[in-house]
């Protein structure tokens, strides 16, 4: 289904460009009417994408981040989160909860959080050519505030 | 992103003010490990009402000053938390570890 509505921004993977990645997209969505819980959904499933991009997919080196966007009918928004890094060896085992091969000050709950903010999570990665995770999300809107 | 740290010999209360994720989270990290280490207190407490953003680094953040802490003994407290960064942080199961403190809400 074509959006009605899409955005690409290219970034490199400094850290410094976490909080820019995250703010653009959430200034993206706000042409649906967000309520604050769902722009703070947003903000922080892009920033564990977008950190997760600088900290594994290219751990020791600077690379490019590709950041799509698309508005679709409903109140739905897709985002996809991209890189050519590193990839990941076993998707599902790096999808469980508190499993990080970084350890340290990592926690291992970025995609355990991608998750609860929101309705839909995809991750495709390929080892060595990169990975692309898919970010879906119902906005209900300001109406909808509790 | 800004720190504040308060400090007696029993307790040092951390105040975290701003945006927390990785890129912020590396200097808040050391300026609290440094005066922790500093003084060893019994209690460690982190104040997370002025914090307007958290991604999975601040729950890595009280994850790493808890094992620091508890590595000499010490307990921490995690206070000031809105609905959602409490939510946050039990994903984790930090509740086992720490107390954590919901914020007060405003006109409440
Ligand atoms: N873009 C990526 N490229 C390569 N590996 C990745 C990528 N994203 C995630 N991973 C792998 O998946 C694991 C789990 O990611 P997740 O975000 O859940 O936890 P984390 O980044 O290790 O810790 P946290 O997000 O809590 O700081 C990572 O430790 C890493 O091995
Ligand atoms: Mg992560």
């Amino acid at each position: 289904m074509k959006p009605l509505n899409e955005m690409r921004l290219k970034i490199e993977s400094r850290s410094v460009n976490e909080a820019f990645g995250r703010s653009v997209v959430a200034a993206f969505a706000a042409q649906l009417d967000p309520n604050v819980e769902e722009i703070s959904d947003i903000r922080t499933a892009v920033s564990e994408a977008v950190t997760n991009c600088i900290v594994h997919a290219y751990a020791n080196s600077v690379g490019p981040i590709y950041i799509w966007s698309g508005i679709y009918e409903n109140g739905i928004i897709k985002i996809k989160i991209r890189d050519s890094g590193c990839g990941i060896e076993d998707v599902r085992k790096a999808m469980e909860p508190l499993y990080t091969t970084l350890g340290g000050e990592r926690a291992g709950l970025g995609f355990a959080v991608m998750e609860s903010f929101c309705d839909k999570v995809r991750v495709r990665s390929k080892k060595g050519i990169g990975t692309v995770v898919t970010l879906e999300k119902r906005i209900k809107g300001r109406d909808s505030d509790a | 992103m800004a720190i504040k740290i308060i400090s007696s010999s029993a307790r040092i209360s951390i105040y975290l003010n701003g945006e927390i994720d990785h890129h912020n989270a590396a200097v808040i990290r050391y300026e609290a490990d440094e005066a922790i280490q500093a003084s060893m207190p019994k209690t460690v407490r982190i104040d997370f009402s002025n914090v307007s953003f958290m991604d999975s680094s601040g729950i890595g953040f009280v994850m790493g000053r808890f094992r620091l802490v508890n590595g000499y003994g010490g307990k921490v407290e995690v206070v000031g938390l809105s609905e959602r960064l409490y939510s946050m942080m039990k994903l984790a199961g930090l509740e086992k570890l720490v107390k954590l403190e919901k914020k007060q809400e405003k006109g409440k």
